[in-house]
């Protein structure tokens, strides 16, 4: 049998194939003849073959008839062997072959060996591919090694040892003594894996971590060295002493002052120096200053030094290597919402940053000026990350929208600018916006009363010349259906009113339904804007029934059946199509989405919000139910248990118009029960469980004392508290409201909202007219759900209208008597 | 810790070394990372997040482009990264002392050297030794060690095979040169 060739060989036929297919050809002829060559067991070439085969392994062949071999070479006596068989080992086997558990034994032996360099070999494979049954046997011969003097065994010990407690985390007891002296080392390399070692039993062990707390003065001691010694050749990485002991070192720094005042303490003045002194010249620099800064933030260092740490990232954000600016954007969005204002103070090169070429420095822009955002700089934001969504790459459109209507919501300065931006979003990105930003849109829009004539303006112009943007034109439709008097009769005062036809809306709505661009969904929205619009123009309605009867035929399901009942709208019932289809009321929330009403501390709105379980479609504003259910002739109507309206902003939009869009489309549904869409206003459970909607106990606490929580103007409202002894978080109030002008106050509609830790359920008023002169009163019934036993505030809103004006006030109640809540 | 490390020439893929995954998951993660990083623009930064298969975003990518050659650490997410492109460099440098001017044949050619540099750099995962001359000190002193083995090694093959090619007549039993007379012990035939 000729002599195996050699791996240089090898690697020079395989170089000289030219196509995959001469490759695999030579490579499975090398195989063949290496798998004979074992065969033979022939104890000279075994390491070339092996070799040759790991060449393979590594170009993406299978090797795995190699495994045995490399343990025989492993158990051979020659260096040469073992080292082939000891990398083989690393690269062939893993935990996964039941093969490798036989190394235990050659490692074990070779771990005691005379020689160095085995030793060395042995604590490498068993550091890297250690199984945990390897790992509890020869855990003791690591410990060994880990206390021996030899430098070169004692930083492979080291790692070895890490290796073992990932493997094993019982066995870091074990090692504790070890580590006793192996700070005291001058060796850098034993330095660097001990402090490895040791941050590695930080992280595992809370118990360790106080143990080794002691060591931060040693650690400063070491950094502090490093700083201040001179040139020194061997550790000198561009004009720095060992950046890589440091940055560890400043590693573990971390995580032994986080969240303990002392150690902060004692690290202060060492990485105030290592931030100050640190040349930033190469990148070498950048990486000790940002291990710090890290290190700073985690830490409980005082102001001074945070700042310090901000402003090196507010440095780096100007460097001119993209690296340095990635790696400041990222640390900066982790610190952005502790130290907000030191950051806001770089907002300007953040912004910058959004114009970079490179994708992932856009992102963490977009990322961190949206963070940026606030009341005071949300005008000159916005320009700015409109010409961003603008110019930027579709897989950051749908963020970034999403982004803009957030911080849009939240900051508005004006409704108008509300809603030119909102119109800016949908024009350029409109194909990208979410689903669930539309009815959010929708609900915004109706809330801005005075610009409705506006806003259809704008939107009838914008999908003119493109109806192709999904949300866009869903919006659209929407308003021009709600508003089209308004577009038709030229009203709009806030800019240039257009002269629109009934004819060209319908043009337009028409174009939509035909359109091949439109989606189903779209389509559905133009049908109803159409149908809608019967009522709202006058002089084109036949054409509008021709379009509705059209569609009864249609394909699409959806439009055929809302076509179909809307033609019956038409024929049968169309003395009551002009009720059906009034215009959409206002949506009232307690809490509104204006700056003027929220006061933001830390990102929470201290205004109560009320958190209710029910289905969404349960929830809804008590007078509208009342009044379509009232419209629809009141047979059959359940009692409606309203509830609080929801003060949450992007959800309550889009439950209430789910509400009310299915009202739109569903309650049409003549001849069916009227009650089908009021089975889904379904009692919130939580409240009620096993109480029934009399809001008396049987087992009442002890008298409460009753409190008059309102009294302006002649309405006085009284509140009276019952409390169960059976269920003590529950209280409940009634009020009663009383009217001492000499005029009756009718609609009158009380609200009610509470803080985040209560949960609050009102009950239908008694009637909605209280009349003068103290001859009668409403009552209403409030739950009141208070498991934390916290203070009961409530801050309640009431409308009325009086002496033929309407009115309106807010008050806050804060003078429950503590029985009530305790 | 790092996760793997690869090499990338502009065509071929090779990894150098990996932390346990299955054979499949590295063939995968070598083809993704390399479509990521080859279709990277010059002045772009080094550092890519990962995709889904490279363990999705908890891992980085983070690369230095060396002439042809591409050297790709596959890191956790706690890794700094500016450390990491030092730790790339002083690797380059290292194997540059350890052959001399190091190109991409060198590379190829001695795979298991560069293994073997690796091993004094990184284990398991961790960074062992950034002192390049320490490091070299190392390696020579075990390639001296390999290197006086082969030597003991080869020699009686040598010797053994020099003997079979000498063609040997019979071997004379008395050797007799004037009044000296050597007796030639009894020696076995060499086949």
């Amino acid at each position: 049998m000729p002599a195996p060739i050699r791996l240089r060989e090898l690697i020079r036929t395989i170089r000289t194939a030219r196509t995959q297919a001469e490759e695999r050809e030579m490579i499975q002829k090398e195989c063949a003849a290496i798998r004979s060559s074992f065969r033979e067991e022939d104890n000279t070439y075994r390491c070339r073959n092996v070799a040759k085969l790991l060449y393979m392994h590594m170009l993406g062949y299978p090797a795995h008839f190699g495994q045995l071999e490399c343990l025989k070479l492993i158990a051979s006596q020659k260096f040469t062997d073992k080292r082939i068989g000891y990398l083989g080992a690393m690269l062939l086997l893993d935990e996964r072959q039941d093969v490798h558990l036989l190394m235990t034994n050659c490692i074990k032996n070779d771990l005691n060996h005379s020689t160095q360099y085995v030793q060395g070999l042995a604590l490498c494979t068993l550091g890297c591919m250690g199984s945990s049954e390897m790992c509890r046997d020869l855990a003791g011969e690591v410990e060994k090694l880990l206390k021996t003097s030899n430098s070169y065994l004692r930083k492979k010990a080291a790692l070895c040892a890490v290796h073992v407690i990932r493997k094993v985390p019982e066995l870091m007891e074990m090692f504790l003594p070890a580590t006793k002296n192996l700070l005291n080392e001058k060796n850098h390399g034993v330095l660097h894996t001990s402090v490895v070692l040791l941050t590695e039993m930080c992280e595992r062990s809370p118990d360790m971590l106080a143990h080794f707390r002691k060591l931060v003065p040693q650690l400063v001691r070491i950094l502090k060295n490093l700083i201040m010694s001179g040139y020194s050749p061997e550790h000198d990485v561009s004009g720095i002493s060992d950046p890589f002991l440091q940055v560890r070192i400043l590693r573990l720094l971390r995580i032994l002052g986080r969240n303990d005042d002392d150690s902060s303490e004692a690290m202060n003045d060492i990485l105030a120096q290592v931030a100050t002194n640190t040349e930033t010249s190469k990148n070498v620099g950048n990486a000790i200053l940002y291990e710090t800064v890290l290190t700073i933030m985690d830490i409980k260092s005082e102001s001074g030094l945070r700042v310090l740490a901000i402003n090196i990232l507010g440095r780096f954000l100007l460097n001119n290597d993209k690296n340095i600016r990635y790696v400041a954007l990222t640390s900066l969005l982790k610190t952005v919402q502790t130290d907000h204002n030191a950051v806001q103070r770089h907002r300007s090169t953040i912004v910058d940053c959004l114009k970079d070429l490179d994708v992932s420095i856009k992102r963490r822009a977009m990322e961190l000026s949206f963070a940026l955002v606030n009341g005071n700089n949300v005008r000159g934001m916005m320009k700015e990350l409109l010409y961003f969504l603008d110019s930027c790459e579709p897989e950051f459109k749908a963020d970034c929208a999403s982004g803009i209507f957030l911080a849009a919501e939240k900051y508005a300065p004006s409704k108008r600018w509300h809603i030119d931006t909102i119109m800016r979003v949908l024009t350029t990105a409109g194909s990208y916006v979410r689903d669930d930003a539309v009815p959010n849109l929708i609900q915004l829009i109706t809330n801005s009363v005075e610009m409705h004539a506006y806003t259809v303006q704008r939107l009838y112009k914008a999908i003119l010349g493109d109806y192709s943007q999904q949300s866009l034109v869903q919006v659209a439709s929407w308003c021009i259906g709600e508003y089209g008097d308004l577009l038709v009769s030229g009203q709009c005062e806030e800019e240039e009113p257009i002269q629109v036809t009934e004819d060209e809306v319908l043009d337009i709505l028409e174009s939509v339904l035909i359109s091949n661009m439109s989606a189903s969904v779209t389509r559905g929205y133009a049908l109803t804007a159409i149908m809608k619009l019967s009522t709202r123009f006058t002089c084109t309605v036949n054409r509008i029934k021709k379009v509705v009867s059209i569609y009864g035929s249609s394909i699409d399901v959806e439009l055929q059946q809302r076509a179909v009942e809307y033609n019956a709208l038409f024929k049968k019932y169309d003395h009551m199509r002009p009720a059906l289809l009034e215009r959409m009321p206002v949506m009232e929330k307690v809490t509104t989405n204006g700056p003027a009403e929220i006061v933001q501390t830390n990102g929470e709105t201290e205004t109560a919000v009320l958190e209710t379980k029910p289905p969404p479609s349960g929830l809804q504003p008590a007078n509208q139910a009342n009044d379509l259910l009232d419209l629809l002739g009141g047979s059959d109507i359940t009692p409606v248990i309203p509830t609080a309206p929801t003060s949450k902003p992007a959800s309550a939009g889009g439950e209430l118009l789910d509400l009310l869009g299915d009202l739109n489309l569903t309650a049409f549904l003549v001849g069916s029960p009227v009650s089908s869409p009021v089975p889904q206003i379904a009692q919130p459970p939580f409240l009620l469980d096993g109480l029934t909607s009399q809001p008396l106990f049987n087992d009442t606490a002890a008298g409460i004392p009753s409190i008059t929580a309102y009294n302006k103007n002649g309405l006085k409202i009284d509140f009276t508290f019952e409390r169960s002894n059976t269920n003590p978080s529950v209280t409940v109030i009634t009020i009663q409201a009383s009217n001492s002008t000499e005029l009756d106050m009718t609609d009158f509609v009380f609200q009610a909202a509470v803080p985040k830790t209560f949960q609050l359920q009102l009950l239908s008023p008694s009637s909605s007219v209280i009349p003068a002169f103290n001859s009668g009163t409403i009552t209403q019934v409030i739950k009141v759900l208070n498991p934390q036993k916290q203070q009961l505030r409530m801050r309640i809103k009431l409308t009325y209208n009086h002496k033929g004006s309407a009115m309106q006030d807010l008050a806050e109640v804060n003078n429950f008597p503590p029985q009530s809540w305790q | 810790c790092e996760r793997g490390i690869y090499l990338f020439h502009n065509t071929k893929l090779r990894k150098l070394y990996f932390l346990s995954q299955s054979e499949d998951t590295q063939q995968q993660i070598i083809r993704e990372t390399f479509h990521l990083v080859s279709k990277r623009d010059e002045n772009v930064c080094n550092f890519l997040e990962g995709g889904l298969l490279i363990g999705g975003s908890d891992n980085k990518l983070i690369y230095r482009h060396y002439a042809t050659l591409y050297f790709v650490f596959l890191c956790g997410f706690l890794r700094n990264e500016l450390g990491i492109l030092d730790l790339i460099q002083v690797f380059v440098e290292t194997l540059d002392k350890c052959f001399e001017n190091v190109c991409e044949l060198d590379l190829i050619f001695h795979v298991d050297k560069v293994h073997n540099i690796l091993a004094e750099m990184v284990m398991g995962g961790m960074v062992l030794e950034t002192n390049m001359n320490e490091i070299v000190t190392q390696i020579d002193a075990q390639n001296k060690l390999e290197k006086s083995e082969a030597g003991l090694a080869g020699a009686p093959a040598r010797a053994v095979s020099a003997v079979k090619n000498m063609n040997l007549p019979e071997i004379p039993r008395n050797i007799n040169i004037g009044d000296i007379s050597i007796k030639v012990p009894n020696l076995p035939t060499f086949k």
